[in-house]
């Protein structure tokens, strides 16, 4: 029977003693959707994925994959299921190649056709060239590449991609999102991803999850979220900031105008529609900078501050794992 | 149930990894020949024991103190391996924990076998001992080996961070060796240090390696032979266990 729900969680939390890394949280996955965490660094992301694949055991709560319980059905959630981790964990003694046949092995993919799949993933994620050099030969992005094609190998229902961008420069980080999409679209795969970027949950994500300190603060479309704070921020230029001003206070859908350094800062719902009519009613604007409301927002407004996308890994065993060298 | 082949699998990784680990190899076999020719040859110009020269009495103390030190940092290397590697991946697959037991087990026996039979020939190319020695040394070796690596992956699995492991070095690795009767005969001990060799599996090992090589023993090949293999499945029971309670 195909589940509704490729993921169904319900008030999961994992303790790492007086840590609440994991905070109650309960959320749905519906099949073939791309579903983002998003939360800084140390809200939880990877404690959550861990505990989806049966890495690690809640402290309290329950958590069902592809139908089955996440504890008690180990072995069945993770024939149903493909891993990205945020660490890169191919075997860097191995080639690209040796690597994915590992995994068909440990997968118990049949031998027949075996082959092929492989040559086939590897021609998706673009490592033909490459696949016979040992993994500690290649790039950051390379290696990022080879472990979403093993994660999509045996053909999971489910792929979890924990950071799967962290570290990467822009220009390959939109690359491995390409690689995804192309991924999500042939494979029709239900994925969920964990990442500190907005933009990339912003983009790439049906739905979101935002997560702070272990627990959910938001759930729902980007584009919901992003709505749901009231609109977008428009800022207005003009020689009578004041008389400006006042107009667009007399405007139903103006939202808590404010005068700032002469420029008069005014929120907008339904931009695309309320703005030309709102430019319709004023008179003697020289400039207008439309900015554009964002998941910071959402983030800034539930908890009073920004993500900072540049602070440092929060673990211990993170901090030592990226200045891990070669072997 | 694709069992044996993710057996398989883990094993064909630790042994192909072992092969492209060259200093790992060189480490193993260049120490103990360290203790052979620094130790054994200097104390053997003076001192016969059991009617042979020091340095051929504990060339079998040293194969096992390789088996030993091969098995016990194979097995710790799994705290390692858990947060950092191979063994990640490997535990989310769909293959029960007993299958990566038993894979990282052979594995561990392959590398130190392959170890030890560098030694071993090592040994003989010196005149310690005679090729036909093998046939009974090279088994011998090898379920010494099973025993301890399981012991080893025990430690591994049941220490959440390395802060554990100079403790493992200074409690069980070293006592193992000394107590072992790797390096002296252990038929007239006082009865306290008795009791401890009594109670240590390598002694058994050291025992049966030495008959192997020497003709010699204590304990008899039989009785080794039997505590070696209880101590193993009751190891490869416990193993399998902590495999299973182990988090990453
Ligand atoms: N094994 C562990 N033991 C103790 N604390 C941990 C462990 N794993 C994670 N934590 C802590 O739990 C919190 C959440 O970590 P994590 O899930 O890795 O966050 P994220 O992936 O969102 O960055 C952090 O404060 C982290 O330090
Ligand atoms: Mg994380």
């Amino acid at each position: 029977m195909v589940p509704v729900s490729a993921i169904s969680i319900k008030k999961l939390s994992k303790h790492f003693g007086k840590l609440r890394a994991v905070d109650g949280i309960s959320l749905e996955v519906k099949e073939g959707e791309v579903f983002a965490l998003l939360g800084p660094n140390g809200a939880g992301k990877t404690t959550t994925i861990s505990m989806l694949c049966g890495l690690l055991r809640p402290t309290s709560g329950k958590a069902s994959v592809a139908g089955y319980d996440a504890e008690t059905e180990p072995l069945k959630v993770r024939k149903s299921i493909g891993v990205v981790f945020q660490q890169p964990s191919s075997d860097d003694l191995l080639s690209g190649r040796e690597n994915l046949e590992m995994h068909a092995l440990l997968y118990g993919m049949p031998g027949e056709g075996r082959k092929e799949r492989i040559d086939s993933m590897l021609r998706l994620v673009g490592l033909t060239d490459r696949q016979k050099s040992r993994v500690k030969e290649y790039s950051g992005g390379m290696r990022k590449r080879l472990e979403i094609a093993r994660g999509i190998l045996h053909k999971p229902l489910i792929l979890f991609l924990d950071e799967p961008t962290v570290g990467l420069d822009p220009q390959t980080r939109s690359h491995i999102w390409e690689y995804i999409r192309k991924m999500s679209q042939v494979e029709k795969t239900t994925i969920v991803f964990t990442t500190h970027y907005l933009e990339e949950a912003e983009k790439y994500a049906d739905r979101v999850a935002i997560i702070d300190h272990g627990r959910m603060i938001a759930l729902g479309k980007p584009s919901d979220l992003v709505r749901k704070l009231g609109g977008d921020i428009m800022l207005l230029k003009s020689k009578e900031p004041a008389l400006i001003a006042s107009e667009l206070r007399k405007m139903p859908f103006a939202r808590s105008v404010k005068i700032k350094e002469g420029i008069v800062s005014v929120t907008v719902p339904d931009s695309q529609k309320n703005l030309p009519k709102m430019l319709r009613l004023l008179d003697g604007v020289d400039s207008i900078e439309m900015h554009p409301a964002t998941l910071n927002d959402v983030f800034i407004k539930y908890t009073g501050r920004a993500i900072r996308e540049d602070s440092a890994e929060g673990s211990y065993w993170e901090r030592i794992m990226n200045s891990k060298g070669d072997r | 149930m694709h069992y044996l082949e993710a057996v398989y699998a883990v094993w064909l990784r630790e042994i192909t990894v072992f092969f492209r680990e060259k200093e790992r190899v060189i480490s193993a076999i260049v120490t103990p020949l360290l203790w052979i020719f620094a130790f054994g040859g200097g104390l053997g110009a003076s001192v016969e024991l059991q009617g042979v020269n020091y340095q051929t009495f504990i060339f079998p103390g040293v194969v096992s103190m390789a088996v030993l030190f091969g098995s016990i940092f194979y097995g710790l290397y799994i705290i390692w391996d858990r947060k950092l590697d191979f063994l990640k991946l490997v535990l989310v697959a769909p293959i029960p924990r007993s299958a990566v037991f038993m894979g990282k087990m052979l594995g561990g026996m392959s590398d130190v076998l392959l170890q030890v039979v560098a030694l071993m020939v090592i040994g003989i190319a010196f005149g310690m001992a005679g090729m036909d020695s093998l046939v009974l040394a090279v088994p011998a070796a090898l379920l010494l080996s099973m025993c301890i690596v399981s012991l080893g992956l025990i430690m591994g699995a049941s220490m959440s961070s390395p802060d554990g492991f100079n403790l493992v070095m200074s409690f069980v690795m070293w006592p193992m060796f000394l107590f072992s009767g790797a390096l002296f005969p252990v038929e007239n001990l006082p009865s306290y240090l008795g009791f401890i060799v009594a109670i240590n599996p390598l002694t058994y090992g050291v025992d049966l390696i030495r008959f192997a090589f020497l003709g010699t023993t204590a304990f008899g090949p039989v009785l080794d032979v039997a505590v070696l293999l209880g101590i193993s499945l009751a190891f490869i029971f416990i193993g399998t266990k902590s495999f299973e309670r182990m988090q990453v």
